[in-house]
């Protein structure tokens, strides 16, 4: 438990100094630019430059602003996305999971929805209209795509019927209990069970999920405000969004919560859809890749492969999502909400249908 | 009916914009991988991207752009081809260059193209903030001495290190050389007022001192040169009065008569 606290401190800590440099690469390439070059080879230390010049800006606080509340809500942000993270299964065993609980996804939902309230409270507090503004905004966007995003997240709970995060993903590869037949269908009578890899992963058990997962990445986008559902903080028309008023480290706090949530996200959908923490190999015969690159749960190798696996799969969704920030405009607050009461809202609803009846036919 | 299939069309659209959206990028962060060629807009294929796409950043203090031959960027003068002849400051529309003139007692040197050098020049500065780049003066300079480089990055904190200065002489050696032909013409003067007295009443009609600087080029001035020197000297004791006044008068009494008078000049340089 106390390594998992540490582990996901540390992995918070680095995923915001990766995914920042990625990300400004990442946008550079699709921009015919460079990025940053100076700073170290290939302008690997820029981001470290730049932690050191928020390490020495000044703490401001607006005169206007209610102090107390304005300094603890960077901190109630980051404590529920961190607090998030004590649930998620990082690799197999038990020495990457700080909470075993049964309830470990409803737990989660819960969690993160105190996101909302801290965003709320520094748009408020900050006393400033842009900032308010974009907690406004935040608070809508966020209510609005749980929804869609908890739908999706129902229809994988239904075909698990689990809530416990460890055990979702353990039904996806070849330490499942049980027989599993290809797409799960048993009719086809190929069993995957033993073949593990990629077949037993939850969007080829059920190929209809891949439709879920879509919704699941668009909710998730809104829900980290990601662009282009990143109305909140829009730095073309409300300057920075309800963070504004932030500077220093307590913005850099505010900076490693986005990301937090972005790796964050981007673990659940591998652990609900993409086969958590196995390997995308299968057994083939006399080649037991699925045994080779999984290890043994519960050794150290075991836990250490695992914990690759999952991680290779979370960068490739967060690349995803720096792909899409990257290219798409942002809505407007109408589309927005166009697009998740009208459109993602009736789709998650129709799929959660179909896996209800897709567990009885099972 | 109609509104479910606009409906559905509109998330179909939604889906295909996002797709062609993300290809386009895809396609931009996949050709990424390498550089563009640097284009001259002279290249015919310059607003085309055609076949040249990948990366457009300049890495500018590391590579640059190859500047055309006849751009007019930084000024340099080089001093040893450098007659001192004043032209350039005449022609310059903005009054950027600076020159303060030492006469020569002598004949100094020669410049590589074989003009002889009669006179030093103590300063010669030109302030590249107020240059507007015409170019002017390196078409009348007439040893070629001062050209426009292909150097354009001369950013500089403080103004006044705009001011490039192009003189050889330091602060001692310009004050021996001035001495030296105060020395001269005080020697000269002399000698003359022994000789004759009379023949100060003629040059009074010349009365100035420019004539003096001028005469190098024009042959027609050329045999009243040592007399007007001799007037010269009795006003000045210090230089620079001597000098000052030389300037005003300078460009009026030039100026009409320039163009038409330039072809005889320079033929008669360079013979």
């Amino acid at each position: 438990m106390w390594i998992a606290l540490l582990i996901c401190l540390v992995l918070i800590s680095l995923n915001v100094v990766v995914g920042v440099y990625v990300e400004r690469k990442l946008s550079a390439f699709m921009q015919d630019r460079l990025g940053p070059t100076e700073v170290g080879k290939w302008g690997l230390l820029q981001v470290f430059a730049d932690l050191l010049k928020l390490l020495q800006k000044e703490d401001i606080v607006p005169f206007a602003a209610q102090r107390k509340l304005f300094l603890a809500a960077p901190w109630i942000i980051f404590l529920s996305i961190f607090g998030a993270f004590s649930v998620i299964p990082l690799s197999s065993g038990v020495w990457l999971q700080g909470s075993q609980t049964e309830m470990g996804l409803m737990l989660l939902m819960g969690i993160i929805s105190l996101d909302t309230l801290g965003i709320l409270l520094a748009g408020w507090t900050s006393n400033n209209k842009y900032s308010l503004l974009g907690a406004i905004r935040s608070a809508a966007q966020l209510v609005s795509y749980e929804i869609p995003l908890g739908l999706s997240i129902l229809s994988v709970v239904i075909l698990s019927s689990s809530l416990n995060l460890q055990e979702i993903a353990g039904q996806q590869g070849i330490f499942a209990e049980g027989e599993q037949y290809l797409f799960g269908i048993k009719y086809t009578g190929i069993e995957v069970g033993s073949m593990g890899g990629i077949l037993t992963w939850n969007v080829v058990r059920m190929p209809f999920l891949f439709f879920l997962f879509i919704v699941f990445f668009i909710a998730s986008l809104a829900e980290a405000n990601r662009a282009p559902f990143d109305i909140p903080e829009a730095e073309s028309e409300l300057v920075g969004g309800f963070h504004t008023e932030y500077s220093g480290m307590r913005w850099a706090l505010l900076f490693l919560s986005e990301y937090g949530i972005m790796l964050l996200v981007s673990i659940l959908g591998v652990i609900l859809f993409w086969g958590a923490w196995y390997s995308p190999f299968p057994n083939i015969g006399r080649f037991v890749l699925a045994d080779w690159t999984n290890g043994t749960p519960g050794t150290l190798l075991g836990t250490a492969l695992g914990f690759f696996w999952l991680m290779m799969k979370s960068y490739i969704l967060i690349a995803l999502q720096m792909w899409v920030r990257w290219t798409l405009p942002r809505l407007r607050v109408d589309q927005l909400m166009y697009l998740s009461w009208k459109v993602l809202t009736p789709i998650a609803l129709f799929f959660v249908a179909i896996s209800s009846v897709w567990s009885l036919l099972k | 009916m109609s509104a479910i299939s606009l409906y559905f069309k509109a998330i179909l659209s939604g889906v295909k914009s996002t797709r062609n959206g993300m290809a386009l990028t895809w396609k931009h962060a996949w050709s990424a991988r390498k550089s563009r060629n640097i284009q001259q807009v002279q290249d015919p294929e310059y607003f085309s991207a055609g076949e040249n796409t990948g990366i457009f950043t300049l890495e500018y203090p590391h590579e640059k752009i190859p500047v055309p031959v006849n751009g007019r960027y930084q000024l340099h003068n080089e001093m040893d081809d450098c007659i001192v002849c004043d032209k350039c400051v005449k022609v310059c529309p903005v009054d950027c260059i600076e020159i303060d003139p030492i006469k020569a007692t002598g004949l100094v040197g020669h410049t590589s193209d074989g003009s002889p050098i009669r006179l030093y020049a103590a300063k010669f500065d030109i302030d590249m903030s107020k240059c507007c780049f015409c170019g002017l003066c390196t078409t009348v300079c007439p040893t070629e001495c001062l050209t426009m480089t292909s150097e354009y990055d001369f950013s500089v904190f403080d103004v006044k290190e705009h001011t490039f200065g192009f003189a050889n002489l330091s602060p001692e050696q310009a004050d021996e050389k001035r001495q030296l032909y105060e020395q001269f013409v005080a020697e000269k003067e002399a000698m003359k007022a022994s000789a004759s007295v009379s023949v100060e009443a003629l040059e009074n009609k010349e009365g100035d001192e420019k004539p003096v600087a001028k005469p190098a080029f024009k042959p027609s001035f050329k045999p009243k040169m040592p007399i007007a020197k001799i007037e010269e000297s009795i006003p000045p004791v210090v230089e620079n009065p001597a000098t000052e006044p030389e300037k005003p008068a300078a460009k009026p009494a030039f100026k009409p008569s320039f163009k038409p008078k330039i072809p005889p000049k320079t033929q008669d340089d360079h013979e």
